[in-house]
C-alpha cells in the first residue's frame, strides 16, 4: 500500500506525469479533507485545544481506540494468516463458501454487525452466556469492541497474504524438504518471511479500519465514559452538541497518531524489503 | 551407489505420464535423462527425488527401496530449472539452509558451517558473493549458488532438471562444461535432465533417452548417437533423410553421412538444389532427387561447397555413406 517509488523504478517513463496524477488525485480526496480539518480545529487556542484533547475522557478513549485496534489487528494477523493458509493450501467441500464467507464483513454494513455480535454476546445472548459462566464479560466492555474490530477487520489480513501465498512457488518449499527441513522449519524459514511484508499490510490495514470503526462498536461498547467509549464516538457525540472545533481537535490528534504508527509499519516493511533486494 | 527405478508407472487421470519405467543409474555418473517435452523426465526426476509418488515401482537408493521415504530422508539434492533460490536470504545463507535446518544432534557447529560454505563457495567459483541477494546475480551465477546448496547437504544423489535451461546460450554451454569438470571433481552420482541433443551428448556418461513415459534407449553418449535403437532416437538426435527401400523397410541417413560429387560419380544419385547456405564452417544444402521421393537435407563442409559452386537448380550427386535401416514395424 503506502510504497514510497523506489528509485530502481526510475527508468519507467512517466514517473513525472504519474507522481504528478498521484499527488493531484491524493490532494483532492484526501489531503484537502483532513486539512480542512486541520483548519477547523485551529479555531481553538492552543489552551483549549491542549484541555479538549487532553481532558481524561478523551485520553481514555485514545488508549481504547488504538489500544483494541492493535490487539484486534494482531489477533487477526494470526487467525487471517491461518485462514488464507487453509483457503489456498487446502481443498475441501465448502471452501468457496468459506472463501466468500471472508468478505462479508466487508459487506454488512457496520450496524448490522454491531447488532447481531451484540445479540451474541449479550450476557444473554448465544457465546454470551457461556462465557459469563467462566467469568468473561464480553459484550459492553473493551472485549467487546476487540471482538467488533476482529469482525471487521479479518478480510482485510486474509485478502492482501491470499494472492501472495498463491503465488508462492511450491519449489521453493520442495527444494527446502529436499534440504532435509522439516515441514514446520520450511514454514517459518521459506514460506513465513517470503509472506511477512503482504501479512504486515495486512495488519496495518485491520488496524487503521479498526481505529476508524464506528457503526458495529457502538452497539456492543455499552459507551460508558471513561471505560468503553472509542474515539470515533467522544467525536460524534461533540458534533452533536455543535462543538465542531472541539470534535476536529480530537480527530486531528487521532490523525496525526495513526499517521505516525502507519508510516512507521511502512519504514519497518521497506526496511524488511531493503534487506531482501 | 547405483539408483535404480524398477517398473515405475504414474498416472495423472487417465494420461499415463510414465508406464513401466526401469533403469539402472550407475554410482558415480553423470547421467541425462533426453526426451521432447512431454515425455516424463521431470516427472522421473521428481519421483526418484521423492517429490512426487509413483502409482507403482519402486525407487531403489543402493539395495535400500526408497520408495516410500520422504524427500526429506532421501538425501537428494535437486537443482531446480529457476533456480529457486530464497530470495530473503544471501546467498551464504541459501547455501547454509541445509546445515542450519538439521536437527540440532546433527547439526555442525557455527564456525563448521561457515568453514563448509566458504567451501562451497569457492568450490562453485563464487567465494565473493556470499553477502549478495540471489535477485543481484546474473541467471548462470543463481544456478551454481543453488548447485552449491544442494551440494552443502553431502547428497547421496544430485538431481538437476534442465539447470541450464534459462540461459542463454554462451553461458549455458560454458557452465555446462563447468558442470562437467565438477562432476570429475566431486563425483557424486546425478542426473542432469534436458531436451538439448548437444548438452546431453557433451555432458554425460550415460544417455537415457526417454519418449512418450518410456525409456526408448540408454547407453554411452557414442552408442547412442552411432546406433540409435529406434527411429524415433534417431530422429530425436538429429535430422534424418529417408529412402524408402524394397521389402517395406527404410533407410536413415544423417546430413553430413553424404558424399557430394559435383559430376556423376558411379552409385551416386542425381538431385537439384533446391536451396544452400553456410552455418559458421557447415555448409547445408537443400536437395530435391531427380528420381522423386523427399527432399533431403545434406551437410559438407563451406569450402567444398565453395568449390562446387553450388546454387540453386544446380544438379549435384550424392551418395550416403554410411546409413541405418529401420523396419517398418520399428517406424511405428
Ligand atoms: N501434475 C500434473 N497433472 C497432470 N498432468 C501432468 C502433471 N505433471 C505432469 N503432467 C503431464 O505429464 C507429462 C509428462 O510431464 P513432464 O513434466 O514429466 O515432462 P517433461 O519431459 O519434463 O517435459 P518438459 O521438457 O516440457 O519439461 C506431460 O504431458 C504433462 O502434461
Ligand atoms: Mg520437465
Amino acid at each position: 500500500m503506502f510504497r514510497f517509488p523506489s528509485c530502481r523504478r526510475k527508468v519507467i517513463p512517466g514517473f513525472g506525469l504519474s507522481l504528478g496524477f498521484t499527488l493531484f488525485y491524493l490532494g483532492l480526496i484526501v489531503i484537502i479533507p483532513l486539512a480542512a480539518t486541520f483548519l477547523k480545529s485551529a479555531e481553538l487556542d492552543w489552551s483549549e485545544f491542549r484541555a479538549t484533547v487532553g481532558s481524561p475522557r478523551v485520553m481514555a478513549s485514545y488508549r481504547l481506540s488504538f489500544g483494541a485496534s492493535l490487539a484486534a489487528a494482531l489477533v487477526n494477523g494470526v487467525f487471517g494468516f491461518l485462514t488464507a493458509w487453509v483457503l489456498v493450501r487446502y481443498s475441501f467441500p465448502g471452501r468457496r463458501i468459506v472463501d466468500a464467507l471472508v468478505d462479508l464483513p466487508f459487506a454488512l454494513p457496520t450496524a448490522v454487525a454491531g447488532i447481531a455480535l451484540t445479540t451474541i454476546y449479550a450476557e444473554t445472548g448465544w457465546m454470551g452466556q457461556w462465557m459469563k459462566e467462566v467469568g468473561i464479560k464480553a459484550a459492553f466492555s473493551p472485549l467487546g469492541i476487540m471482538i467488533a474490530l476482529i469482525f471487521v477487520g479479518l478480510p482485510f489480513v486474509v485478502r492482501t497474504i491470499q494472492p501472495v501465498l498463491e503465488d508462492l512457488d511450491a519449489e521453493l518449499e520442495e527444494v527446502a524438504a529436499s534440504l532435509g527441513a522439516s515441514r514446520f522449519k520450511t514454514i517459518t524459514k521459506v514460506v513465513f518471511p517470503s509472506v511477512f511484508p503482504a501479512l504486515i499490510t495486512g495488519i496495518a490495514l485491520a488496524f487503521a479500519r479498526g481505529v476508524g470503526e464506528y457503526g458495529s462498536v457502538v452497539f456492543i461498547s455499552g459507551n460508558m465514559p471513561m471505560k468503553t467509549e472509542i474515539t470515533p464516538l467522544l467525536i460524534i457525540t461533540k458534533l452533536e452538541q455543535y462543538d465542531t472545533a472541539g470534535a476536529t481537535a480530537i480527530a486531528v490528534v487521532m490523525l496525526v497518531i495513526s499517521f505516525v504508527l502507519l508510516l512507521l509499519i511502512n519504514l519497518l516493511q521497506a526496511g524488511y524489503a531493503g534487506r531482501r533486494a | 551407489m547405483n539408483i535404480e527405478v524398477r517398473n515405475i508407472e504414474k498416472r495423472y487421470g487417465s494420461f499415463t505420464a510414465l508406464g513401466d519405467v526401469s533403469h539402472v543409474f550407475e554410482s558415480g555418473k553423470l547421467s541425462a535423462l533426453l526426451g521432447p517435452s512431454g515425455s516424463g523426465k521431470t516427472t522421473l526426476l521428481r519421483i526418484i527425488a521423492g517429490l512426487e509418488n509413483a502409482d507403482q515401482g519402486q525407487v531403489l537408493f543402493g539395495c535400500e527401496d526408497a520408495s516410500h521415504r520422504h524427500a526429506r530422508y532421501r538425501g537428494v539434492g535437486f537443482v531446480f530449472q529457476h533456480y529457486a533460490l530464497f530470495r530473503h536470504m544471501t546467498v551464504f545463507e541459501n547455501i547454509a539452509f541445509g546445515l542450519r535446518v538439521k536437527a540440532r544432534s546433527q547439526r555442525p557447529s557455527r564456525s563448521e558451517i561457515r568453514k563448509k560454505v566458504e567451501r562451497l563457495l569457492k568450490l562453485v567459483q563464487l567465494d565473493w558473493l556470499g553477502g549478495r541477494m540471489p535477485s543481484e546475480l546474473p541467471g548462470g551465477q543463481r544456478q551454481r549458488v543453488a548447485l552449491a546448496r544442494a551440494l552443502a547437504v553431502e547428497p547421496r544423489l544430485l538431481l538437476l532438471d534442465e539447470p541450464f535451461g534459462a540461459l542463454d546460450a554462451n553461458v549455458r554451454s560454458e557452465l555446462r562444461q563447468w558442470l562437467r569438470r565438477l562432476h570429475d571433481e566431486i563425483h557424486v552420482t546425478s542426473i542432469f535432465v534436458t531436451h538439448d541433443v548437444e548438452e546431453a551428448l557433451e555432458v554425460s556418461d550415460q544417455v537415457v533417452v526417454m519418449n512418450a513415459g518410456k525409456i526408448e534407449q540408454s547407453g554411452s553418449p557414442d552408442e547412442v548417437y552411432d546406433h540409435p535403437a529406434s527411429p524415433f532416437v534417431y530422429r530425436f538426435l538429429g535430422h534424418a533423410n529417408i529412402f524408402q527401400v524394397a521389402g517395406g523397410s527404410s533407410l536413415y541417413v544423417r546430413p553430413h553421412d553424404f558424399d557430394v560429387f559435383g559430376e556423376h560419380f558411379p552409385g551416386a544419385i542425381a538431385a537439384q538444389v533446391l536451396g544452400c547456405r553456410s552455418v559458421g564452417a557447415i555448409g547445408r544444402i537443400d536437395l530435391q532427387p531427380n528420381n522423386g521421393g523427399d527432399p533431403l537435407q545434406v551437410e559438407t563442409d563451406k569450402n567444398s561447397m565453395r568449390s562446387m559452386q553450388v546454387v540453386e537448380g544446380k544438379t549435384l550427386y550424392i551418395r550416403p555413406r554410411a546409413s541405418k535401416q529401420y523396419t517398418a514395424a520399428a517406424e511405428i
